[in-house]
């Protein structure tokens, strides 16, 4: 299906089974689990899980089956249907987890001890299962009962406070793409990895809590360690690392409408010399006002920066060197800028929309864009691809997301369910 | 192997190239669960490769190469050796770790660790089932193999920049490297799957990751839009990511209050938060036919943002969320660092604040860990090393080297 997994390799985890019951909080957790081949079970309440309600939608059109949201968080699972809030449904889910090696949850806190099927009661007579809760807040400390969304998640932990402009008239900035729960989901998963890796040697399960708003906390660099080193706050500036001091902007308008990020400005006697040819190349060598700094920079080894403060010529030698790839930058396309100054040994990046990462030649020629074909429709779509290359135990995306209930008569098949028994389940209407 | 010791991952060593934040914040997560994780770093710079080594914030008024905040932060727990990779008896050495080492991280630039003999094929002469797992910013093939990133350029080029920002501005972006943290979370994933397929099969293998792709991964919805409905993020209006495209909630952003640079965030779920917001804010909001339903608050999502301002400017941002909270609406204030860390009681509660112990910058906190496990919980006591702090421990007990050899092995430059 990928070039990722041209081997037909079973992925890392193809022995483990998982149950996940439905939740926008944790399917990305689920997802990254079954895309490297564990057999993971999603639990869907009988009209489906809220998800199945988000945009987008193939074509714009609301259907169960048809939102793309659902689609992605939800890939090589597969589905059935549960109704927890009933008797018999609760026994199926346990006779389900009886047969996994993990359950995955994240449900409002509470919901599951008061139904009597939360981690700790499905561990019972099972020490070997692996249970993960993935709570907004700690489970049992004080702000568990607190309401949030990804947004309120990235506000109150930490990331938005460094993100936004220089304007400080405009809001600190949210992140887009869900990056908030998928930060919770990045945890829940290191972490049920720790406990598979302790259990292949011990035979032990054990619980795991992961708390999403501490993950936000711990995932702002700066922000968090020069507050506890030395009390200092950071300040968000447009499109770089908020600082403690302010430093020079570093988004640059290409020729194109597009933008590239600058990186990190020339140092080096030899990257000064890169720039000077670079600018005589693109004739723009006699239009640039800082040559001569330039022309400097090239006879040293190296600048030293820490004179950058008291050094009037360290300081003119450094901006000339930044203000001649702004120039540069400004004078070709951001595609262009990107390549030449890579090529000339500059950390400089493009500022892509995510769609131009699916048709940029490099991430094409590694197998990024993944083609998952979609049965029911009798076509195949462009998924985004493997966050890592395994050569031995591939990732790979085993199937679309389940439709609604498809698999259920063959997972509680496979569980131990007899045929009437299952039967008797539809007819309750708790599957 | 290492003899278990009651900790998740004690009975694992790794072999640690890894540097700044993008890799060792991998080998971290591990560490604190009890891998040995021994960092090698060059002596003939001071352990520069890594830039955070010795830099900024500081504790006090000391300045030098052990006493870098950042580079103590990323690097608890492990053990820190120093060894010259140009040295004959140096190479010897680093082969004699490895075969005792289950793992061999690294985050260089592609193409460095083959120059210094370490390609994959060549670990495998040394120790058959050995876990090989590189981290750079392109990875180890393709037209951009040789192409150099930093955290905001990885983001830059993944669609992560572009997708932060509001309308009519340039990308806001992610102030700091999220693709570093984000990075290493994917590197320590990496590591622990090819962990439990040894486990499972006896193969170890090559995780070739590159931080690009692992961030061009964190889009998929806007990207199948893309992909299935042709409709770019690039486009008029857009992207606007303090308001919610999937799925759709109005009001839903971050709003002024009282106060200087203060902040409030708020969502609106469902038509049963949006009344509770009105209740809040006493206001009759509600009863407008321009904000009835959900699709008229968002064809008119400016105004009712602005009326939504001129109501949130004059509150305390704290009590007001509080407020909202009590109503079952997701609000928070906009929290600074100082209280997140000092004044949160979440995070006080968890514990995710641990201080450790550095031997020349003495106590300092650092972050935690978000996750607890019940019976082999995580532990962060014991600062990043200092220079070659754990050289006679890792030559002389794990390795055998005499106490004669060391020392001559130090006056010439080969540790």
């Amino acid at each position: 299906m990928t070039a990722a997994n041209a081997s037909g390799a079973p992925g890392a985890l193809a022995d483990l089974r998982v149950v996940e019951l439905s939740s926008e909080r944790s399917a990305f957790a689920g997802k990254l689990l079954a895309d490297m081949g564990a057999d993971v079970i999603l639990v869907e309440p009988r009209e489906g899980d809220a998800m199945r309600g988000y945009e987008p939608f193939l074509e714009d059109e609301p259907g169960p089956e048809r939102s793309l949201y659902f689609w992605h968080y939800n890939t090589s699972k597969r589905g059935i249907t549960l109704d927890l809030e009933t008797d018999a449904g609760r026994e199926a889910l346990r006779r389900l987890v009886a047969t996994a090696d993990v359950f995955l949850e994240a449900e409002d806190v509470g919901r599951l001890d008061a139904l009597g099927i939360d981690a700790h009661s499905l561990r019972a007579g099972r020490p070997e299962l692996i249970t993960v809760s993935v709570a907004p807040f700690m489970r049992g400390g004080p702000r568990e009962h607190e309401q949030t969304t990804d947004l309120t998640l990235l506000a109150g932990g930490g990331p938005a406070w460094s993100c936004g402009y220089d304007d400080h008239s405009l809001p600190p900035v949210r992140g887009g793409g869900n990056q908030g729960y998928q930060t919770g989901s990045h945890y829940a998963v290191m972490a049920t990895l720790v406990a598979l890796v302790s259990r292949d040697l011990t035979g032990q399960g054990q619980h795991i809590d992961v708390n999403m708003h501490a993950a936000q906390n711990v995932t702002t660099e700066a922000a968090s360690y020069h507050w506890l080193v030395a009390e200092e706050t950071v300040q968000r500036q447009t499109g770089r690392h908020a600082g403690v001091n302010p430093s020079g902007p570093s988004q640059v308008l290409c020729a194109d409408g597009r933008y590239v990020n600058t990186g990190v400005p020339a140092r080096r006697g030899r990257d000064y010399t890169q720039v000077i040819d670079w600018l005589k190349e693109t004739a723009l060598y006699d239009e640039f006002p800082g040559s001569a700094f330039l022309e400097l920079g090239a006879q040293q080894d190296r600048l030293d920066l820490s004179q950058i403060a008291t050094n009037p010529e360290v300081r003119e030698t450094f901006g000339a060197g930044r203000d001649a790839m702004v120039l540069l930058a400004q004078n070709m396309s951001a595609y262009e800028f990107f390549e030449g100054a890579q090529q000339r040994g500059f950390q400089v990046g493009i500022i892509y929309s995510p769609e131009e990462v699916m048709e940029d030649r490099h991430f094409q020629a590694r197998g990024f864009p993944t083609e998952v074909e979609h049965p029911d429709l009798g076509r195949s779509f462009t998924y985004p691809g493997a966050p890592y290359l395994f050569h031995g135990s591939p990732w790979q995306i085993q199937s679309r997301a389940p439709l609604l209930g498809e698999h259920t008569d063959a997972i509680l098949e496979e569980s131990g369910f007899a045929a009437d028994e299952v039967a008797q389940l539809r007819a309750q209407q708790v599957v | 192997m290492r003899e278990p010791d009651g900790s998740a991952l004690g009975h694992l060593r790794i072999c640690d190239f890894t540097g700044q934040l993008a890799g060792a914040g991998a080998t971290k997560f591990l560490a604190a669960f009890g891998a040995q994780v021994i960092r090698i770093e060059d002596p003939t710079n001071d352990g520069r490769w890594d830039i955070l080594r010795g830099g900024q914030p500081f504790k006090d008024e000391r300045r030098g190469i052990n006493l870098g905040g950042s580079f103590n932060n990323h690097n608890v727990e492990k053990l820190g050796i120093t060894l010259n990779l140009r040295t004959e008896r140096g190479k010897e050495l680093l082969h004699e770790l490895i075969k005792i080492s289950d793992v061999v991280s690294e985050n260089f630039a592609a193409g460095v660790f083959e120059r210094l003999g370490l390609s994959y094929e060549e670990l495998r002469t040394l120790k058959d089932n050995i876990i090989y797992v590189s981290n750079c910013g392109f990875g180890h093939s393709g037209p951009y193999v040789n192409y150099k990133t930093w955290g905001p350029v990885v983001q830059a080029v993944s669609g992560l920049t572009f997708s932060s920002g509001l309308p009519d501005q340039p990308s806001a972006g992610w102030g700091y490297s999220y693709m570093d943290h984000t990075g290493a979370y994917y590197m320590a994933m990496a590591i622990l799957m090819a962990l439990h397929h040894r486990n499972v099969t006896g193969e170890g293998q090559w995780v070739d990751m590159s931080c690009t792709e692992a961030g061009a991964s964190l889009n998929g919805p806007a990207l199948l839009d893309y992909t299935v409905n042709g409709r770019p993020l690039r486009r008029e209006g857009s992207p606007n990511s303090n308001r919610n495209q999937f799925p759709s909630m109005a009001p839903h952003g971050i709003y002024e209050a009282e106060g200087d640079d203060n902040w409030i965030a708020i969502s609106t779920r469902n038509e049963a938060d949006w009344a509770a917001l009105c209740r809040v804010a006493g206001t009759t909001w509600a009863d407008d036919p321009r904000f009835a339903a959900l699709a008229d608050r968002l064809a008119n999502e400016d105004d009712l943002d602005r009326r939504i301002t001129d109501w949130t400017r004059h509150e305390e941002r704290f009590a007001l969320a509080e407020r909202l909270q009590a109503e079952g609406v997701p609000a928070t204030a906009v929290q600074r660092p100082g209280e997140r860390v000092d004044h949160d009681a979440d995070t006080e509660a968890w514990g995710l604040w641990p201080t450790v112990r550095q031997t020349e910058m003495g106590d300092v906190r650092v972050d935690g860990m978000p996750v607890h496990l019940s019976e082999t919980d995580w532990k962060v006591e014991r600062g990043a090393p200092c220079l070659g702090e754990h050289n006679d421990y890792v030559f002389g007990e794990l390795l055998g080297v005499s106490n004669s050899e060391l020392v001559s092995l130090k006056e010439e430059g080969v540790l």
